[in-house]
């Protein structure tokens, strides 16, 4: 690989990195906006910029969309003191926001944003690296995604912060089975016998250009949207935080931009957790199930599919969100017997099920 | 209460009940329809909320509409005063007035806001209906001090309010048809 390719490939992936980190912040402010709109309120609309918000309409309309509030919200991580608590394991408790938030940005690499329509006709996919096994890359930086967690509340030396790393790490322990074997019926579908693209992500997405997973696997679909939910560790599967009975979990002993990496780390888990879903089951950057993709030729075609996927993602970041101001939190032994009781036989059924009905009956793939 | 309780038998839950999922999207029903609902915040500082009558703000005095101040320094509401928060120092209209025969005024009136329970009794008990508890609800200073309003600024909030009476002018124009009335 001569350097140029390289170059290019960085700067793709530091422009993925600038996204998706304007996009977490993007979403605290939708969060607290949708949060305000589900409870009869406004949500944040005051905030403003002096000279910016004077700007005749525009200036209003930002200011009421609450958009400058992303820009208070994060100066105020930046001005605060920075407490380290005499208690705490120094070393770790420094290491941990580092390695909270490394993994939501790490499988970036492997997902494929958009398609390119080249000259001749041929379609590519337009991914940083098309590795044959892209997913085995996302489940495994997903799951160090739990040690950030797990070391902070070690690290904070402190009771409650350590009852949220435990629960942490056994969530993950739980819902990472799900996970995985949500995902082993998507694969066998896509991948006809002989087929050699493994666990390749962009496979998939040529395979949904007709149809989606998301109707031809409904049970899947929704067995790995909601291991997606623990995994992501929002609500309703926050035990790592729930502020009633943990205080703040294990960011309690956390505060000014160490706080803040945890919680971006948070959001970025959030848009890539959503984009997983969409390439997995919700076509990627195809336009719609069962009509031809209208991107057009080259640049403008690789353009408009990306933004398609981008307003995807974005639709299902919305869900989490819906999902969080509407449900209340599981009980911790709930969401051990939800894990291991029902949706560990259920995929695992769901698995069986598919392998069978492949075997049985000709898939959509080989018609 | 033997008799009276009546026994609901639990029934146990349908498959459907207990994969969580129709009550999942009926709660997604309500948020959804919560989120596109009129919004129910006031803007506070821009729209103010609407003060119902009778509402108990902040005490002040007031002029009749001829402009003469009504206080005759009777002291009663800083005799009244719950917590003490009125002081009074009386003070007699000079001869040549035009209100002279209403004989007296107060010279200063200070209620101090930060004592003031806003109870409304000095409003109950003033007999020349001079003292009255208005809309205004937000003070704020700087200081205790400034928070100790003096005549001058008492009457500058109160502004001119209707008579019903005319207490005073009716007695004056009574004793100069020659029906004094003492």
């Amino acid at each position: 690989m001569d350097w140029i390719q390289l170059a290019i490939e960085a700067g793709f992936g530091l422009a993925f990195i600038i996204v998706v980190m304007s996009m977490a912040g993007l979403t605290v402010v939708a969060e607290r906006k949708f949060c305000g709109f589900i409870q009869g309120r406004l949500g944040p609309n005051r905030t403003t910029i002096p000279i910016l918000g004077s700007i005749p309409f525009f200036g209003r309309l930002i200011t009421r969309m609450g958009l400058f509030q992303l820009v208070a919200d994060g100066s105020k991580f930046l001005f605060k003191e920075e407490i380290v608590p005499g208690h705490v394991n120094k070393f770790y408790y420094n290491l941990a926001p580092i390695v909270a938030l490394i993994p939501p940005l790490v499988p970036l690499v492997v997902l494929p944003f958009g398609q390119m329509t080249l000259a001749d006709g041929t379609i590519r996919q337009l991914i940083i690296a098309n590795v044959d096994i892209g997913m085995l890359v996302i489940l495994a930086f997903s799951s160090l995604g739990v040690y950030g967690t797990v070391l902070a509340g070690w690290a904070a030396n402190s009771k409650y912060p350590f009852m949220g790393g435990i629960r942490a790490s056994a969530q993950m322990i739980s819902y990472e089975l799900t996970m995985g074997l949500s995902i082993l019926p998507v694969f066998l579908w896509a991948n006809v016998p002989g087929s050699t693209e493994g666990l390749s992500i962009a496979n998939i997405v040529v395979f949904q250009q007709t149809h989606w997973f998301v109707y031809l696997q409904p049970l899947t679909a929704l067995l790995f949207l909601v291991a997606l939910f623990a995994e992501t560790n929002r609500a309703p599967f926050d035990m790592a935080e729930s502020e009633t009975d943990l205080v703040g979990g294990f960011h309690t002993e956390y505060g000014a931009f160490k706080f803040g990496i945890f919680f971006v780390s948070e959001y970025a888990h959030v848009i890539v957790g959503s984009g997983l879903f969409v390439l997995l089951f919700l076509g990627g950057s195809n336009f719609l199930p069962m009509l031809p993709n209208p991107w057009p030729v080259g640049i403008p075609g690789a353009i408009l599919s990306t933004l398609w996927f981008i307003a995807k993602t974005s639709a299902l970041v919305f869900f989490f969100i819906w999902i969080r101001w509407t449900l209340p939190r599981f009980r911790y032994d709930q969401v051990m017997n939800l894990g291991w009781k029902m949706l560990l036989p259920v995929a695992i059924a769901n698995l069986v099920f598919v392998m069978v009905l492949l075997a049985t009956i000709t898939p959509v793939a080989a018609q | 209460m033997p008799g009276k309780v009546k026994e609901i038998e639990r029934k146990p839950l349908s498959l459907a009940e207990k994969t969580f999922l129709p009550q999942i999207v009926s709660g997604l029903k309500v948020t959804c329809a919560n989120m596109l609902r009129k919004k129910v915040t006031r803007e506070y500082p821009d729209v103010l909320p609407p003060i119902p009558p009778g509402y108990r703000g902040m005490p002040t005095l007031v002029k009749d509409p001829d402009g003469r101040e009504k206080c005759v320094s009777c002291q009663l509401c800083e005799f009244v005063c719950p917590p003490k928060a009125i002081r009074i120092t009386p003070g007699a209209i000079p001869e040549g007035s035009p209100d002279a025969h209403v004989e007296k005024a107060p010279q200063e009136f200070e209620i101090d806001m930060l004592r003031c329970i806003y109870c409304g009794m000095c409003q109950e008990v003033c007999p020349e209906e001079a003292i009255f508890l208005q809309n205004k609800f937000t003070l704020n200073g700087l200081s205790r001090q400034e928070l100790v309003f003096n005549k001058e600024r008492l009457y500058e909030a109160g502004g001119t309010l209707q008579d019903q009476h005319f207490k005073w002018k009716k007695k004056k124009e009574s004793e100069e048809h020659g029906n004094a009335q003492h």
